[in-house]
């Protein structure tokens, strides 16, 4: 058992990988030499060689681009955007090549390809250092989105992302990089991707996440413990959604709170909230709430908490739908 | 102090001139047969070109972009690829498709709308790539993971003078300039990009010094000219292969088609322009010389033009024999897998279409 925090779980799961499969290779700015912006590649250049832990130019898409190249010709690339600010320019590689081509060649390629990138405010970054893009990736069919959580999800979820045989976008939340260390099995192992966490178990409201923020609703879950059990469900993959998790427990408690940083218009909360209606309307006791970043772009660092959803905010809204609840049925 | 540090060359290259008379010092050894085989695979893509464009205007093909009078760029590059090397195609390259030994009937369904015209099985050709300028990046991708597993493989990627001024072209470039990656850029610039001109696409003089920047070889050569193109490219093919690293090929050619059938030419150009180019046409040029040279009879050359078109015919006969697939293709091949949303989403597409398969 090792102590790790994400980066070096991220680390120890790529290291991994790259032990068992020769033609997993690395690609993306300052990841070699330097070890990436993050430290998340440290010592893997050395280790592996610099044909496999590749130091590239400095252009996002064509990083991605190039690596499309390298999945189709039989390599599995994990590259790396160094923040999410700069995914942007590799959107067109992403959404009309990456998740189209297994599609367009009617299976004959396919791209075995994970883009790592860090994501999310809170490290009090300049701007484009903020952002929480991931609803662009997970409107995109052909293209799976994944977010951890903790050290040992990263670990499992990137171990399986990289196996995956379709295009993956691993999203990791920068201001828990290093937050929290968790011990970590010796063995490698991984978590399939599609499957929600349980965080903890309860019966009285649902609670929504996914990101950094698991940790931020956690907190929440333990303040209220005295007056609430509520069940906090950690999405972990974004695209394909565990349904399954989020209907039977928002089936169980009747109460549902939404929560991301992104903001709020065509939020991933939107989506959940509309599978919550198509499925569990009837169970539910109150109207969903979310809790979102508001829709505007993320300020800078001195305003940034005003922004993003903060243990209060969170609070509030589930008291609020436990208020309304408790009005509607007395209980 | 001020001196020069650098200077630089850029290349025209023509082994056929207009008239079909051929450059003796510059001229490429080819065996008769592969002569013949090289006419053979700009008549037949010829002849495919005509057929789909009035196949369009009677509404039983869809939306098509001819390829007329690019046979050179394409079959004088295409035919040297070996069976392992890979093309990556935009969406004017029906030529390359051919002779890469693509059956007609796929191209048909292809263009008619049928996702199964890109099943292109042992094909090495990449399905048809239409954002212009992205798959040049795919190209180097894909050479450098030719070389990093020593597969002795090259790749080739077809674009417009268009496409060079998307950033993803240059990146590509540069990436490739510095891996030094196993791939041949072949630009075939036809001078128009729908109506905007080559002349409004870039300051520069060719669009083969653009290869400096990149620390990359190139050469501009008569487009129309197949023994150019091949010369130029056999000579690229090699360096790439022997690991020397990328070329940009400049074909100077001319689009004697609108852009798509759903493009009217003659709203931003002259009929004068479209008429001088037509008496460059490639095929009739290098018809010329293989005539000349004894290659070809004017009776053999007339059994070939007619053999072509039976070929083409009897392609359509097959597209349009082709029973429609299931509604349900549309769920194929998204993943490798289908998940739980898509699984009910394809149960949703059944119950309306009423649909029995599986």
């Amino acid at each position: 058992m090792a102590e790790l925090n994400m980066i070096e779980a991220i680390r120890s799961a790529l290291r991994a990988e790259m032990k068992l499969d020769k033609k997993v290779v690395l690609l993306g700015e300052d990841i070699g030499v330097n070890g990436g912006v993050f430290r998340v590649t440290e010592g893997l250049q050395k280790e592996f060689g610099k044909e496999r832990v590749i130091d590239t130019p400095l252009a996002e898409s064509g990083i991605v681009g190039s690596a499309i190249g390298m999945a189709i010709a039989g390599l599995k690339p994990v590259a790396e955007i160094q923040f999410e600010g700069f995914i942007f320019p590799a959107l067109d590689q992403l959404v009309n090549h990456a998740a189209r081509i297994r599609k367009r060649s009617q299976g004959k390629f396919h791209c075995q390809l994970v883009v790592r990138c860090p994501i999310g405010g809170g490290i009090r970054a300049l701007e484009h250092h903020s952002d929480s893009p991931e609803t662009y990736l997970a409107h995109t069919p052909g293209l799976k989105v994944v977010m951890p959580s903790t050290p040992y999800d990263a670990k499992g979820l990137l171990a399986s992302a990289i196996r995956d045989p379709d295009p993956v976008v691993f999203f990791e939340p920068k201001k828990i990089y290093r937050a929290i260390k968790e011990e970590l099995p010796d063995e490698h192992y991984t978590i399939p991707l599609g499957k929600a966490r349980v965080v903890k178990e309860g019966h009285d409201l649902t609670l929504i996440t996914y990101g950094s923020l698991v940790l931020t609703a956690a907190q929440v879950a333990e303040d209220l413990r005295e007056e609430l059990d509520i069940e906090l469900i950690d999405l972990r993959t974004l695209s394909p959604l565990d349904e399954e998790t989020i209907i039977s427990s928002v089936k169980k408690t009747g109460k549902a709170v939404v929560v991301h940083e992104a903001p709020r218009t065509l939020g991933f909360a939107s989506e959940i909230i509309a599978r919550i209606n198509e499925k569990a309307l009837y169970h539910l006791e109150a109207p969903v709430a979310r809790v979102t970043s508001y829709d505007l772009p993320v300020p800078l660092a001195k305003y940034e908490d005003y922004f993003f959803p903060s243990k209060e905010r969170i609070t509030n809204a589930i008291r609020k739908v436990m208020k309304e609840a408790r009005s509607n049925y007395g209980v | 102090m001020k001196k020069r540090i650098a200077s630089f060359d850029i290349y025209y290259l023509q082994v056929l001139d207009e008239k079909g008379k051929c450059d003796a010092k510059l001229a490429p050894k080819i065996p008769a047969k592969r002569l013949k085989e090289m006419y053979w695979l700009m008549l037949l893509t010829r002849a495919f070109d005509e057929k789909a464009l009035n196949l369009q205007r009677q509404g039983r093909i869809g939306t098509y972009a001819q390829v007329k009078g690019q046979e050179a760029c394409q079959i004088g590059s295409a035919i040297l690829m070996q069976e392992q090397d890979l093309a990556f195609p935009s969406f004017r390259e029906h030529g390359v498709f051919i002779a890469r030994g693509t059956p007609l009937e796929k191209l048909f369904l292809y263009w008619g709308g049928d996702e199964r015209g890109m099943d292109l099985g042992k094909v090495n050709v990449f399905p048809v790539s239409i954002p212009v300028g992205t798959h040049p990046l795919h190209a180097v991708g894909a050479a450098y993971a030719y070389k990093f597993q020593k597969k002795n493989a090259v790749t080739l990627a077809y674009f417009g003078d268009g496409a060079t001024s998307e950033g993803d072209f240059h990146e590509a470039m540069n990436f490739a300039g510095v891996w030094q990656a196993p791939v041949v850029f072949i630009c075939q610039n036809n001078q128009w990009a729908i109506s905007t001109p080559a002349s409004k696409q870039t300051a520069a003089k060719t669009l083969a010094q653009k290869a400096i920047a990149y620390g990359m070889r190139s050469v501009q050569v008569d487009g129309n000219d197949v023994l150019g193109v091949y010369s130029a490219t056999k000579e690229a093919i090699e360096n790439a292969r022997k690991g020397k690293g990328p070329t940009l090929i400049e074909c100077k050619t001319y689009r004697l088609g609108d852009h798509t059938t759903s493009d009217d030419a003659r709203r931003y150009r002259s009929e004068n322009e479209v008429k001088a180019w037509e008496k460059k046409d490639p095929i009739t040029r290098f018809e010329k010389y293989l005539l000349s040279k004894g290659v070809l009879s004017q009776q053999l050359a007339q059994e070939m033009k007619e053999k072509a078109k039976q070929e083409v015919e009897k392609a359509v006969k097959n597209y349009e024999s082709t029973p429609k697939a299931s509604p349900e293709i549309i769920f194929e091949n998204v993943y490798a897998s289908l998940p739980a949303n898509l699984q009910a989403q394809l149960e949703e597409l059944k119950d309306e279409t009423g649909s029995s398969a599986s």
